[in-house]
């Protein structure tokens, strides 16, 4: 089912992972999209798997740590489509794994100009549009880790609880605008991100798998099959709300 | 709407099926083209249910069945598995509300009729539907909580306890059978536009605009948005969502 047919979509971190998966999901139902990235060859190979299956999208070279950056993105949906229905605020970075008192304070400040401040400078730039045309939604990517603690992730952790309180304020702020912002938070998920973590901390990675009650990884699809529907008219009254998608972990 | 292939020819057994979810969630299964067992103590209105089912061209049957009663449950989901040799999706849904009134205003006999229904039904529920999933390798089950299954609300403390519940059966089931292929989720909604929500407000128009302009969206929640949201979970496009609440309430519990 086309739910989204002509459907306008912006995904950030689309040139991987799970923001790949979405990309292609929105495609699938029949919207156009923005797919930005700040990887330029992650983003163009998105590019190329939507238009192989037959969709239309465009590609924007977007750092959701940099104002300027992520307005210039915004812009660029509106400029090619002239508007923007659906955001998924989805690029994000897992960071060093450390204990607490090991962690650097460079990492610390990557980490939530990535995860935290790139999905307020995203929201705050999309919602004005979003205002103009008279409605929208919004998905932002948290995790588990943005539900419970999450040892020698401390940053990540906070960044992802951090992007589940944001979309809750917004949910709120927004709610008569017809703009719903909601979250979703995958489990451990088989992502480049995922991947390169496995190579760095094999042992963690290991510990990771056996959190999950479901008995194995999950899919960037599984992730973009909510992300979708949260994005679809069946969702229309579900606002604020982070979804689990994890197998179970959060359960 | 949501609409998707893989619910059609699923044996879907809906409790409370008679009237506001339970009703939408049925005949919106139907509309996928599963097959609908319609289970409602009141065999007026589930008949009905099945009835509008048939006449849109779906499959149905109803089963009176009082959740609170372990025989009845026991016979529903024998009724099932007879009529149509499985049982894949499972929505506990039939609930009641108890009478508005204080802790200390409220009847023992109230609190249990609350509870075996709200919350004994659920379990009972899952109790038999789960071993003929089991058996044929796989299912999924969503049970109806509430808004104030994770939030307080005075003056309804059966209806408030019995709705945790619910979300603790969730989480603990789910953790139970993921293996064998069972998933187990919850919708949370909050107020939505029922026969329930006219009895709690008594047809006083003040208490329900008071009660409505309390909510962040400013109105109710349409059946048919928490039948959508069922649909979903109970869909294979849901795989990866197990144990989960899903909060239906326009953000009111964020507040």
């Amino acid at each position: 089912m086309n739910s989204l047919d002509g459907k306008i979509a912006f995904v950030t971190g689309g040139g991987s992972g799970i923001g790949r998966a979405a990309a292609l999901a929105f495609a699938g139902r029949g919207a156009k999209l923005v797919v930005a990235d700040v990887d330029i060859e992650g983003g163009q190979e998105t590019l190329r798997l939507i238009e192989l299956s037959g969709g239309e999208a465009v590609f924007a070279a977007c750092d959701v740590g940099e104002a300027a950056s992520v307005e210039a993105a915004i812009d660029r949906c509106v400029e090619v489509y002239g508007r923007m229905d659906c955001a998924f605020n989805n690029a994000g970075i897992l960071g060093d794994m450390s204990l607490m008192a090991d962690g650097t304070e460079e990492n610390f400040d990557r980490i939530m100009r990535v995860n935290l401040k790139g999905v307020w400078l995203s929201m705050k730039y999309e919602i004005p549009q979003m205002l103009r045309q008279g409605g929208g939604v919004i998905v932002n990517t948290a995790s588990n880790a943005g539900m419970t603690g999450t040892p020698e992730l401390a940053a990540y952790s906070a960044t992802k609880g951090g992007v589940v309180q944001l979309t809750r304020s917004a949910a709120l702020e927004y709610a008569r605008s017809n703009i719903r912002i909601n979250a979703v938070c995958p489990g451990l998920i088989s992502t480049p991100m995922v991947a390169q973590q496995a190579i760095d901390y094999p042992d963690a990675v290991a510990n990771f798998t056996e959190l999950e009650p479901i008995g194995r990884m999950g899919r960037p699809e599984e992730i973009a099959e909510a992300v979708v529907w949260l994005c679809s008219d069946a969702a229309s009254f579900v606002t604020g709300h982070p979804m689990a998608v994890d197998g179970g972990i959060l359960a | 709407m949501f609409e998707d292939a893989t619910l059609a020819d699923k044996v879907t057994l809906v409790t409370g099926a008679g009237s506001g979810i339970g009703r939408a969630s049925a005949l919106a299964f139907a509309q996928a083209r599963a097959k609908v067992v319609a289970c409602d103590v009141d065999c007026k209105s589930g008949l009905e249910t099945a009835r509008l089912i048939r006449d849109a061209g779906g499959e149905a049957l109803f089963v009176q069945a009082d959740v609170s009663k372990s025989s009845d449950v026991e016979e529903m989901v024998r009724l099932t598995v007879a009529e149509f040799g499985r049982l894949d999706v499972a929505h506990n849904n039939a609930g009641v509300e108890p009478a508005n009134a204080s802790i200390l205003d409220s009847s023992e006999e109230d609190w249990d009729r609350v509870v075996d229904i709200n919350l004994k039904g659920v379990w009972l529920s899952m109790k038999h539907e789960i071993p003929a999933m089991l058996e044929q390798g796989g299912g999924s089950i969503v049970n109806t909580s509430s808004t104030v299954g994770q939030l307080g609300q005075s003056n309804m403390a059966a209806y408030v306890a019995s709705k945790h519940g619910v979300i603790g059966l969730t989480r603990a089931v789910a953790l139970e059978f993921v293996d064998a292929g069972i998933r187990v989720n919850a919708v949370c909604p909050a107020v939505v536009a029922t026969s329930m929500f006219e009895r709690f407000t008594r047809g006083d128009d003040d208490a329900a605009s008071t009660l409505i302009s309390s909510l962040p969206m400013k109105r109710l929640i349409q059946p048919q948005e928490v039948a959508d949201s069922v649909l979903w979970l109970s869909s294979d496009k849901a795989a990866y969502l197990n144990g989960h609440a899903l909060v239906i309430d326009g953000g009111l519990s964020i507040q």
